[in-house]
């Protein structure tokens, strides 16, 4: 019953402030995302002595149900779902949008679709969720976004349903195949039938649920809708997308890719793994000349989640347990990093580097926590960025070594573009925008200084996350052998 | 033994004050509080030396890393390497926390200046204190951060911010050579503990190419101890405030590799065409750094030109095996260096940031203290017996005489020449007239005790800093080498050396002579270097370091910045997207010919139903009634 309002209490408020538009909706949306938190830690605390499950019948007669599961690897993806949007929430803290309890109504309903897609244990509940969590982000970019916000969303958003096209076919073709006279959607009786395909079978399927779960995260050649989805929605919309929902693409391969399609893996998995290294250094070498902080930020998600999915394709335990931590950590980093900007934005009306320099004249504290949250990002020792891309990159070597040596070139680039936009954002001289920036405001430090925190204790203390999940991960990989 | 996890932990506290309480904190406090860490520590670390049984001991911390079979420990060792580390870390650097006191009292960022030194003492001591090759991986990056802190400690300047970027990329070119070659050690032995691996090294327990995996980690000591190809970052990291200078880019951080490599030695010692690379490496880069430095006007540049070629002499020491040797030149280093670079910053400080010697000149009479403890440094670095200098340079020498003689021929080489630039710095800038301007001279002055005291210390180590490893000619009892020996292999020192043979007397007169051709030229001719548009011919390849910077910037960073804007405008917009948009045309467009047939004629539709419920009858007939 917990999971059941873990997974609909946001929407419940949610619902409530998109109806009675209240006046004081921030104030209502940051209650309800905290009361989310702690409900959502208290599953977690449960979660850690043995998985928590719920089920109710949704169509009996098509063999599906409402069930909803939290083992090591969900939990991971629910605790940072439920801690990250509390942060988001307070972002947008003493903003004088127009129709706010609409804004914040979307962003609680974004995140039942979100914690739905972790928790499900129903494929097509998962498929369900995975569909929805786009209406509230469609309408988030589509309403309160940038420039030629229609045409970009509109692309984002039909670019991301093509994909999922393929995934839904796919998966109805495994469920006919499920035993019992209704069938069944249940993600374990999925693996055990799948088991029994053929390699080629495998490798099909193997395509047409990576083609979704690729186009969402994005890996490389499908990244094209991301760059400039995530600079045209507003701030919080793309806190969503990069710190939250990419990772229903890479959960999506752990979940379901890695346990149904062992062959599949094994024929297609070292392509997969080369088009996300590709996008590694493809994504890190574009973000060098960026001219845009927001986009520079988005091609760097790009090159960080490329990390994670060829990680979770070499299919090791490192592979798994550092994507996990990586998911955890770029969420934390990202939603960071994109408030920073934002927080640029707001004072000099640009995002623009070469407008830039000198802000740390003006706020000490920003600079600290933007510098500690790039560190994180580029995965310096002891912040929780390495933890991550430690594993990852010891997976990936240990698969094959040339690749892993080309994605190991991430650490350098990574330092390449982001020290540039500390220096050109922070450093130098005053320029026009810059002068009279003000100095950071209380909420805004209530959201910087907990996050960077969190850079800094995730890594000190990876084994909390790591010995969560290992469990879990042990059993996955054992469909996986 | 249970204060040990002070030692690092007291910086990493001081760091946190000084941190978060900048820039409220008054000056005074906040460099008394920057101060007493690295002071107790190096109290800590004495206690430790003098109590040391000669046993290496392994103190876990915490768990850290634990995935499946994988474990990574924060562990510390401490044994007779890491012991010395600790005593060159805390000792020299609370000489420099002190001098900083007095050198940064002018600056704004007094504070945050402490706090980033702080920081850097702890990374250094977390690098040297790790029980495996993470947690000293830890420390290497987390010394290349403060570094990158420091040299950009002005931040304004953005050139001064290039500096920082540079050496920081350039460090971490290097560390991934670093972690690729972590990944090998985990891949063969399934840890990173030095112990497990070094036994199971020496008992031949293991699978993989070990020079792969040392040439890896070389790669990683490269970029950190600026040597070729990696070096190019080093002198421009002179733009840091100079205690910084004088901690980091002399004393501590840049030694890491050297450090790393003795570690390591079990390893490296079953990789003698690795051990050979390093030599070879180390004496480019010794002569290398040598020659530039010959023609540098920049008090500071001659230095960071000098500590790249020292560092190259005990990568050659290395490469010959001979690690006492190395590490013997590491700590005498530590002193005469910092010495020269603390030297060459109150220099600087009276002479209002002048660091040019070319407006130098007289400096002897109106600060005393620096001029005779610089003389002091520049003697030690030139190998002038008895002071600290020779003992440990002429064992780096006297090891490679035995190894290969073209190598100590080479190296005696860049010996002369080290004489001879050093001199000719100390000459230009404290002998003949001031060539500064009318304000300049008016403010000289010798600086406060803060800073005199250090460098006091600092000359006394430099000038008997070579009795930790006398040889037993000069009637000493070889204590480093003694004290390292449990940690070595037993072959590769050099016996007694004879003055009276070509392997004595050589390195002698390297020594000597160019140092009086420095006094005459410098001194007696009065000769002072030209002005930059006058300089010419091969002179001016080697004062624009050989173009070495250019070099990179033509096969490196241009091309990547080409690339950027190449993937970016015509692959990612022109290729791909096109390709995606293209998709999304061809359905708009079959869209709209497909919506032709929908004429709105009713008879058609009812035509189009009919046929089409036939068809489906037939079909789902034909497979029940024909099985």
């Amino acid at each position: 019953m917990y999971l059941l309002f873990i997974l609909l209490f946001p929407l419940l408020i949610g619902s409530a402030l998109l109806i009675f538009k209240p006046k004081n909706a921030f104030a209502i949306s940051l209650a309800a995302s905290i009361i989310e938190l702690a409900a959502t830690a208290f599953v977690l605390q449960e979660a850690s002595l043995s998985p928590v499950s719920f089920s109710a019948p949704w169509v009996a007669e098509a063999g599906l149900s409402f069930s909803l599961y939290v083992d090591g690897i969900s939990g991971v993806l629910i605790g940072l779902c439920a801690l990250l949007v509390p942060f988001i929430v307070a972002t947008t803290a003493n903003t004088d949008r127009a129709n706010n309890s609409q804004f914040q109504g979307l962003m609680l309903a974004m995140q039942t679709a979100l914690m739905g897609a972790f928790l499900a244990k129903d494929a097509f509940l998962f498929y369900f969720f995975f569909e929805a969590s786009l209406l509230p982000i469609y309408f988030l970019a589509a309403i309160y976004g940038g420039e030629n916000k229609n045409a970009i969303t509109f692309k984002f958003f039909v670019y991301t349903l093509f994909g999922s096209l393929f995934f839904l076919i796919a998966l109805v073709y495994v469920y006919l195949l499920t035993p019992g006279e209704f069938h069944s959607a249940d993600i374990e009786v999925l693996y055990q039938t799948a088991k029994g395909l053929s390699a080629d079978q495998q490798g099909y399927l193997f395509a047409a649920f990576f083609l979704a779960f690729a186009i969402k995260m994005p890996v490389f050649p499908f990244h094209t809708w991301q760059p400039d989805t995530y600079t045209v929605a507003p701030a919080q919309g793309t806190m969503l997308l990069s710190g939250i929902m990419l990772k229903m693409g890479t959960y999506g391969v752990i979940r379901l890719v890695l346990p149904m399609f062992p062959l599949g893996v094994a024929t297609w998995g070292l392509t997969a793994s080369i088009l996300s290294v590709i996008g590694v250094i493809y994504g890190s070498i574009i973000a060098i000349q960026q001219k845009d902080a927001k986009r520079l930020l988005a091609y760097s998600s790009f090159a960080h989640v490329g990390l994670m999915s060829a990680g979770i394709l070499s299919g090791s335990i490192e592979g798994i347990q550092g994507a996990l931590y990586q998911m955890l950590s770029h969420g934390i980093n990202i939603i960071g990093l994109f408030f920073v900007i934002e927080i640029i934005e707001r004072r000099t009306k640009s995002r623009e580097i070469a407008q830039l320099g000198g802000i740390t004249q003006f706020s000490y504290p920003l600079t600290v926590t933007f510098v500690i949250l790039s560190l994180g990002s580029v995965a310096l020792p002891l912040t929780n960025g390495f933890i991550g891309e430690f594993l990852l990159l010891k997976s990936v070597f240990d698969q094959n070594l040339t690749l892993g040596i080309i994605a190991g070139i991430t650490i350098i680039l990574g330092a390449v573009y982001t020290l540039r936009l500390i220096q050109k954002s922070m450093f130098g001289n005053v320029s026009r925008v810059t002068a009279d920036f003000a100095d950071l405001t209380f909420a805004e430090k209530a959201v910087l200084i907990p996050l960077s925190a969190l850079v800094i204790l995730g890594g000190i203390f990876p084994s909390t996350v790591l010995g969560f999940s290992e469990p879990a991960v042990q059993q996955l990989i054992q469909w996986f052998k | 033994m249970s204060l040990l996890f002070l030692i690092p932990l007291l910086p990493l506290l001081g760091f946190a004050i000084n941190g978060l309480a900048y820039p409220k904190l008054p000056k005074q406090i906040a460099g008394i509080i920057g101060t007493i860490p690295p002071l107790v520590a190096f109290a800590l670390s004495l206690q430790l030396f003098l109590n040391f049984d000669g046993q290496a001991q392994i103190l876990p911390i915490a768990d850290w890393i634990k995935v499946g079979s994988l474990e990574i420990p924060f562990a510390f060792q401490i044994d007779q390497l890491s012991i010395l580390m600790l005593l060159v870390i805390t000792g020299v650097g609370t000489l420099i926390h002190v001098y900083s006191i007095g050198y940064m009292s002018h600056d704004a960022g007094f504070g945050k200046f402490f706090a980033f030194l702080n920081l850097f003492v702890f990374f250094m001591l977390i690098l040297v204190l790790g029980a495996n090759f993470t947690v000293l991986f830890i420390g290497w990056e987390g010394v290349g951060l403060c570094s990158y802190l420091l040299i950009g400690f002005w931040n304004q300047k953005n050139s001064y911010g290039d500096a920082a970027r540079k050496a920081f990329i350039m460090n971490r070119i290097g560390d991934l050579g670093f972690l690729v070659g972590i990944f090998l050690l985990i891949q063969d032995f399934g840890t990173t503990d030095y112990q497990t691996i070094f036994t199971a090294i020496k008992s031949g327990d293991y699978t993989t190419d070990l020079s792969i995996i040392a040439f890896c980690l070389f790669i990683g000591a490269m970029g950190k101890s600026a040597q070729i190809p990696l070096f190019t970052w080093l002198p421009d990291a002179m733009a840091g405030p100079t205690p910084v200078s004088a901690l980091i880019h002399a004393a501590t951080m840049v030694t890491a590799g050297i450090y790393m490599v003795i570690r390591a030695n079990a390893l490296f010692e079953l990789s003698p065409e690795v051990l050979h690379f390093v030599g070879w490496i180390g004496l480019a880069t010794a002569l290398l750094g040598a020659a530039i430095g010959l023609f540098q006007n920049d008090i500071k540049k001659v230095l960071a030109y000098s500590t790249v070629s020292q560092l190259g002499y005990m990568f050659m020491g290395l490469g010959a095996s001979a690690y006492t040797a190395s590490f013997f030149h590491v700590m005498t280093h530590a002193f005469f260096k910092a010495l020269l670079f603390l030297g060459a910053g109150s220099v600087i400080h009276a002479m209002s940031d002048e660091q040019d010697i070319r407006r130098m000149g007289g400096l002897k009479s109106k600060m005393p203290i620096t001029f005779i403890t610089f003389m002091l440094g520049t003697i030690a670095i030139a190998g002038i017996p008895p002071f600290a200098g020779f003992f440990s340079k002429d064992e780096i020498l006297a090891s490679l005489y035995h190894h290969d003689p073209i190598m100590w021929g080479l190296a005696i080489v860049g010996s002369a020449l080290t004489s001879f630039y050093m001199f000719r710095v100390f000459i230009l800038t404290f002998y003949g007239e001031f060539r500064g301007t009318e304000k300049q001279a008016h403010h000289l002055h010798e600086s406060p005790i803060t800073m005199t005291l250090p460098l006091i210390i600092l000359a006394v180590f430099s000038v008997g800093g070579g009795l930790i490893n006398l040889p037993h000619f000069a009637g000493g009892n070889e204590f480093l080498a003694n004290w390292l020996a449990p940690l070595l292999p037993e072959a590769g020192e050099a016996g007694e050396v004879n003055f009276l043979s070509l392997e004595g007397g050589a390195p002698l007169l390297a020594a000597f002579l160019p140092a009086f051709l420095a006094i005459y030229v410098f001194g007696m001719q009065k000769s002072v270097p030209s002005e930059d548009a006058e300089i010419s011919g091969i002179q001016k390849v080697i004062y624009h370091k050989f173009y070495i910077d250019e070099l990179y910037d033509m096969l490196f960073v241009k091309p990547i910045a080409f690339l950027s804007n190449f993937f970016f405008q015509v692959i990612d917009f022109l290729v791909i997207d096109l390709f995606v948009e293209g998709l999304g045309r061809f359905v708009k467009y079959a869209s709209s010919e497909f919506r032709r047939a929908q004429t709105g004629n009713v008879g058609i539709y009812l035509f189009c139903m009919v046929a089409a419920i036939v068809v489906i009858l037939f079909v789902s007939l034909k497979s029940t009634i024909l099985p």
